[in-house]
């Protein structure tokens, strides 16, 4: 039986509707994260599992019994604000022991979890502060130390990292990762932003528009998006339109106008005369100065547009000659060397014949 | 200096001077040597002693004192509950409720109070009405600072205590409560303020019997401006600074009273 399984979940303001019928199940350990941008309604779910707020149908059961009527403070599950929301009156310690007291546990156990909480966030020596004494890292530390302390069934996290720069946030990544294994507590995570999901997943769910688009394991959601949105929304992909020409068991052809035959694999419900894209990630792309030795099916001409370098890698923009441009991702293996086209210079790229994929309209 | 300083300058002296110098004068004569408030003759605190002698102006001060202490007590208690009750319920009619009077004049309140009192609880007026009187227009007040103070806080935190275990009333004791306590006390020195020097509704509302502050020394000056007068101002005026200044070190949306 799943941990958590939310069944036809319908929230609706007024008329608008944050979250339409959606089903979920959430398996024991899992690190499971709602995906989505702003107004997906991922929040809106996440407050109705922590107990903030109520469905208009459908159940969310925790280990099989409905949590409906059951208020946020007798459900076993926690949550990890976004702001954090540590209290401002108590020391690092008394919020830490907080959910410990309201749980009646007696002060010998209570003062022995949380030296050992606190040393699991490595916050040791900072017992006696209060939050405003720390930094935005620690306060995060001190919130999960709070949020996994009593040991929930079910650890909420809304946007936790969302506050932190781009170098701690990577840390703290991989801190997240290691309190999960460590405590195996299932997670809940909300994010906005795609990487920090992959990073940290066992499943995903890309929710839009109240809806989920995709459910599934990190290199699946990204190798094969099953809609133009997952695809966009998660990582970079250049789309190209195209036309089924042949649907075969073990391939697909597609027609470009004004470029040709381009070869794709295969894809359940395709048909012949379907419309829609050719979507192809700028890594998959081999880019080369015209010299073709390439064995590879698709290949093409163009002319670099523009390129744009980020230290490890460039992309480089190609316009092929039909007028659509795809991106192509190259290392930047030559130390001091940002790039190794430059813009005007034609090119050819080319891919295999698996790496694509069919996205109908 | 710039000439835009200059002239921002001749428009605040004088206001400054108007409302400072009347006030720097009760305190000054108050120590004067003389029975006429005219010329300064020498250094005294025979006045002081003189009013430590009348027992009318004590009986006074400590009705109005009793007045002050149990009109803020209730006022607090019910203005923080209204400031709670504003915040949550986010209900469009309740904060006109709630801060109508503050907004009114106190010669309608004092009118309203007193018929009320008379013809519609038949009550004998004295001590009890006026302590009602002033909780009435001192809840707004201590509403106000209380929602100004939430209205600052991230509401997540409240959420937080519930999702971690705790009952709304384990919530409200040990977050809420400790969290807005400033502005609560802040509202109740506020209310202490308001209610100690307050003279229209107090006339309205009070009885025939027991000497209010405000009243008597209205009734002194009926005959003259004595010093002992100004020496009872000069305490009073003492007893509300310091209560505004603890006040707004606790709060600082004491001193924007009565704004949203």
């Amino acid at each position: 039986m799943a941990l958590l399984e939310i069944r036809n979940v319908t929230r609706r303001f007024g008329d608008f509707i944050a979250v339409d019928n959606v089903s979920i199940s959430i398996e024991a350990g899992e690190f499971f994260t709602l995906l989505g941008p702003s107004g997906c309604g991922k929040t809106t779910l996440l407050r109705m599992i922590a107990g903030f707020d109520l469905p208009d149908s459908g159940q969310i059961l925790l280990d099989g019994k409905d949590m409906v009527n059951t208020p946020s403070e007798k459900r076993p599950i926690h949550t990890v604000f976004q702001s954090y929301a540590l209290f401002p009156h108590m020391t690092v310690a008394d919020n830490i022991a907080f959910p410990l007291r309201m749980a009646g546990k007696t002060p010998d156990e209570i003062k022995s979890r949380v030296r050992e909480a606190l040393d699991d966030v490595r916050l040791s020596n900072f017992g006696n502060r209060f939050p405003e004494e720390l930094s935005g890292g620690q306060k995060q530390r001190v919130a999960f130390a709070r949020g996994l302390v009593n040991r929930p069934r079910l650890l909420l996290l809304d946007e936790p990292l969302g506050a932190l720069d781009a170098k701690l946030r990577e840390e703290m990544q991989i801190e997240l990762i290691n309190l999960q294994k460590d405590m195996g507590v299932t997670f809940v995570f909300i994010t906005h932003a795609q990487n920090e999901a992959l990073a940290l997943s066992h499943r995903i769910a890309v929710m839009n528009q109240g809806n989920i688009e995709q459910l599934d394991e990190p290199s699946r959601i990204y190798g094969f998006p099953r809609n133009r949105f997952v695809a966009d929304f998660i990582g970079k992909i250049s789309m190209i339109n195209a036309q089924v020409l042949e649907a075969a068991p073990s391939h697909l052809k597609l027609m470009v106008a004004g470029l040709g035959e381009v070869t794709a694999p295969s894809k359940e419900g395709v048909r012949v005369g379907d419309t829609g894209v050719m979507a192809i990630r700028p890594e998959q792309v081999r880019i080369s100065h015209h010299a073709e030795e390439t064995e590879l099916k698709n290949h093409f001409l163009g002319k670099v547009q523009g390129f744009l370098y980020v230290g490890d890698v460039t992309t480089y923009i190609v316009e092929l000659s039909n007028g659509a441009s795809i991106e192509a991702l190259l290392p930047n293996s030559a130390p001091g060397r940002a790039k190794f086209f430059e813009a005007g210079d034609p090119v050819a790229v080319s891919w295999r014949h698996d790496a694509g994929i069919f996205l109908n309209d | 200096m710039r000439r835009s300083n200059i002239w921002l300058w001749f428009a605040a002296v004088p206001v400054y001077a108007f409302l400072y110098i009347p006030l720097v004068i009760v305190v000054v004569y108050s120590f004067n040597d003389s029975k006429l408030n005219a010329e300064w003759v020498g250094f005294t605190l025979s006045w002081y002693k003189a009013l430590f002698n009348n027992h009318e102006m004590l009986t006074a001060a400590r009705n109005s004192l009793i007045i002050a202490v149990s009109a803020s007590f209730c006022a607090t208690i019910l203005g923080t509950m209204a400031g709670l009750a504003i915040h949550r319920y986010k209900l469009k009619f309740l904060p006109v409720l709630v801060f109508t009077p503050v907004a009114m004049p106190e010669i309608l309140l004092g009118v309203a109070l007193l018929l009320f009192f008379l013809q519609v609880l038949n009550l004998t007026l004295g001590m009890i009405s006026i302590i009602i009187a002033h909780t009435t227009f001192c809840i707004g007040f201590a509403a106000i600072i209380v929602r100004a103070r939430l209205q600052g806080m991230d509401e997540s935190i409240f959420e937080a205590a519930r999702d971690l275990g705790a009952s709304p009333w384990q919530t409200f004791r040990l977050i809420t409560l400790p969290l807005i306590m400033p502005a609560v006390v802040a509202g109740g020195l506020m209310s202490f303020t308001l209610s100690i020097d307050d003279f229209v509704i107090t006339f309205f509302t009070k009885g025939v019997g027991e000497p209010i502050l405000p009243i008597q020394i209205y009734t002194m000056i009926k005959v003259a401006v004595t010093p002992e007068v100004n020496a009872i101002s000069t305490l009073l005026m003492l007893l509300t600074l310091t209560m505004i200044i603890i006040a707004s070190k606790l709060d600082s949306s004491v001193l924007r009273r009565g704004t949203k």
